[in-house]
């Protein structure tokens, strides 16, 4: 097993496999009266949060509880951190705690990989500014499939600020390892532009996209719609819009929202999803967050069980 | 004054003749001398080039004395075979005046380890606003004729002209730093494949670019002189060579690290391996290679930019830009070109001695010449350990890597600054 999770990169298709078969057996744990297993007893999970993220925070700290793991939240508001405190000397005051496993949500891209030199516990990416968010794919990856049975082969289209978005990059990389074929929608200005014009090139060539994961990209969502198993929709920042990535946000929702009429263009099968929290209106109307196709609200449930395999098999659990 | 009588030294890779170094010039060559009172150093298997010249340094002195000083970053540049530096003008207070830059040339010259050749500052506190009084540090003991902004862009076109135009009245250069403000906001790597799989902010090749087609074009249009600083794109190249071919009166220069290093670097999330510009990619760097060897590129210069470990050790995005260069150069200069002296002496002596103006720097060793020399040994390959350097800083990012060549021994105007590969003070 890997010691560390930073990125969907790590994954490869075997162990990303054992975890979500993991997350299902934890997932019985969530219907039992007593929502606990002794697995991770005596062992310690700090959750280090530099970003505010109640649901991921909480929802981290569910799953280490529920494998009976004492928990330590250190959030940087109100703590030393608020002080100028240095990630490494936070890294040596958490490994002088004896943190077992440190989780960490972060602003800047690759903190992660800076604390897992420092620590001798295992690190678990919660998000690290517009790099990745593992632990979200993972749970995204679950989703699917229990929904729809399986991921290989799967067209998962991804909707909206693909740039900055931390969701978008673990589930291209992650979906990519277990079969599933991505496509990227969004404004131009919000498709990362090494992946816009690879994917060009590929088209073109037939190839040519060596180096990146394998994606299309796409900038008309209805054209994709009618061949998507999975459309999940990303959190669009308002803020963006003063940006000029695109001219006003009700030119982004009639471009790139998904409203009723759109869903309808979907399979009969099609899910969609939303890592949370929306903008609703903005990407996604309250028609389609409120259907039968919204997973939404499982996918938090599932982000509870996912974590709870990913802590449970860094930690080691399954040897104790 | 003590003469030093070098035997058996190859004089820019030519046959082994002895080099007799007398009242600060080399007093004579040719083989068998003879000297009475003479130090003799046995330079077998040593080669002579004429002092390097860095057009580009960070001392940090005024205002960061913890990352560097006039005096570490001096003996850092002897070691490195040099013996002539010009101190960028991003210090605390900023070098706008004429005070500041007579200020670190008399460190320099207390430190007499390299002559310190300050380059004042194109605008007020490097805000870009206003020109500093660029005639007053012109005119000063400092003899500023270099002036840049680096850091940060000269990058109001207005602003840039007149710059251009006023340093012609003392035939001074203006050193730009290329980079597009608005395409490189919140900038942490080169915009390419990296970065998007990094998620780190993209500083695109074009903000590089745009900047040296507008300043040639302005050069052009005034006549002036336009140097520029550390091209780090294939981009960039294609349009120094376009301006060259209709004459525009441009130099640039290269760093070593653009030289060797590309962006996959960044994959560890080590910032010791932020810089702006940043790394670009295999092809930029296969394309500037060819530059400095065609002559599109002028020179190589360090931007030695020495940074206090906690400016390092922390998150990519927080960490300051920049890496140690000037105990290293010539040893990366020797990996990338080879042992081509005639051609390392033009890049790293000559030329830059030019454009700064030194004119007792960048001559090749002859008698009745300024004995400005460096003897390096060619055979010698040395493991970069960061704790050896005499920089403060220890943001190599060569750490650990094995390089060829080492500096022996320097020597300005005809004393040693480096004997036995050792700063003598």
């Amino acid at each position: 097993m890997i010691r560390h999770l930073l990125s969907g990169a790590d994954l490869d298709a075997a162990t990303a496999t054992r975890i979500l078969d993991t997350a299902a057996e934890m997932a019985t744990v969530a219907g039992r009266e007593v929502k606990k297993l002794p697995a991770l007893r005596g062992r310690t999970v700090v959750n280090l949060f530099y970003e505010d993220s109640t649901r991921t925070r909480i929802s981290f700290e569910a799953a280490a509880k529920r494998l009976s793991a004492d928990v330590i939240n250190f959030s940087a508001k109100g703590s030393s951190v608020a002080k100028g405190e240095s990630l490494k000397d936070t890294a040596l005051t958490l490994q002088a705690m004896g943190a077992d496993a440190v989780v960490v949500r972060h602003p800047a891209s690759g903190a992660p990989h800076r604390l897992a030199e420092w620590v001798d516990g295992s690190v678990v990416n919660a998000g690290d500014g517009t790099h990745e968010h593992p632990t979200q794919a993972l749970l995204d990856a679950y989703t699917m499939r229990s929904r729809l049975g399986r991921l290989a082969g799967l067209s998962v289209t991804v909707v909206g600020d693909v740039l900055h978005s931390r969701v978008a990059r673990s589930n291209v990389l992650l979906l990519s390892t277990l079969g599933a074929k991505v496509t990227l929608v969004g404004p131009p200005t919000l498709i990362p532009v090494d992946w816009a014009t690879r994917a060009a090139a590929a088209n073109t060539s037939g190839g040519g996209a060596a180096q990146s994961p394998d994606i299309t990209v796409c900038y008309d969502l209805d054209a994709v719609l009618p061949t998507s198993d999975v459309v999940m929709m990303l959190r669009v920042q308002r803020e963006r819009m003063t940006d000029s990535y695109f001219p006003s946000a009700r030119e982004y929702a009639r471009r790139y929202g998904l409203d009723g009429q759109r869903m309808r263009r979907l399979p009969e099968h099609a899910i969609v999803m939303h890592p949370g929290p929306m903008n609703r209106g903005m990407e996604i109307t309250p028609e389609v967050a409120d259907s039968a196709r919204s997973t939404i609200v499982e996918q938090v449930t599932n982000g509870v069980s996912v974590r709870m395999a990913v802590l449970y098999l860094l930690l080691g659990g399954n040897n104790a | 004054m003590t003469a030093y009588l070098i035997k058996g030294v190859s004089l820019l890779g030519a046959e082994p003749t002895d080099l007799l170094i007398r009242d600060g010039v080399v007093a004579e060559t040719g083989a068998d001398l003879a000297a009475d009172g003479a130090t003799v150093i046995d330079a077998a298997g040593l080669v002579a080039l004429p002092g390097l010249v860095d057009l580009h340094t960070h001392l940090r002195e005024p205002g960061r004395e913890d990352a560097e000083t006039v005096e570490s970053g001096s003996r850092a540049a002897a070691l490195g075979g040099y013996t002539a530096v010009c101190a960028m003008a991003n210090t605390s207070p900023v070098a706008d005046t004429a005070g500041v830059v007579e200020q670190v040339w008399r460190l320099g010259r207390e430190a007499g380890l390299v002559d310190v050749q300050p380059i004042g500052a194109v605008t007020v506190g490097l805000a870009g606003e206003r020109l500093a009084e660029l005639g007053a540090m012109a005119d000063s003991a400092a003899r500023v004729r270099i002036f840049s902004d680096d850091g940060h862009c000269v990058a109001d076109p207005r602003l840039m002209r007149r710059a251009l135009e006023y340093v012609k009245a003392f035939d001074g250069v203006i050193a730009q730093h290329a980079e597009e403000p608005r395409l490189t906001e919140g900038a942490q790597m080169h915009e390419g494949a990296v970065s998007t799989r990094l998620g780190l902010t993209g500083w695109p090749a074009v903000a590089e670019e745009a900047i040296i087609a507008r300043d040639v074009l302005l050069a052009e249009h005034v006549g002036s002189r336009l140097h520029v600083c550390h091209v780090s794109t294939a981009g960039s190249v294609e349009v120094l060579r376009q301006a060259k071919a209709r004459g525009v009166r441009v130099t640039a220069e290269v760093t070593p690290h653009h030289l060797l290093l590309t962006d996959v670097r960044a994959e560890t999330y080590d910032p010791v391996y932020k810089v702006n510009p940043p790394l670009r990619t295999d092809e930029d760097v296969t394309a500037l290679r060819a530059a400095l060897v065609d002559g599109v590129i002028d020179i190589v210069a360090t931007d030695h930019a020495p940074h206090a470990v906690e400016d390092k050790e922390c998150e990519w995005a927080y960490a300051r830009p920049g890496m140690l260069g000037l105990e290293t150069a010539l040893s990366i200069a020797l990996e990338v070109l080879g042992p081509r002296w005639d051609l390392i002496a033009e890049r790293m002596s000559r030329t830059p001695a030019r454009i700064a103006g030194l004119e007792s720097h960048g001559l090749d060793p002859a008698p009745g010449v300024p004995a400005n020399l460096t003897l390096v040994d060619p055979a010698a390959r040395r493991v970069v350990e960061p704790g050896e350097l005499a920089s403060l800083s220890r943001n190599t990012p060569y750490a650990g890597m094995s390089l060829p060549g080492r500096v022996v021994a320097t020597f300005l105007r005809g004393e040693p600054t480096v004997l036995d590969g050792k700063a003598v003070k």
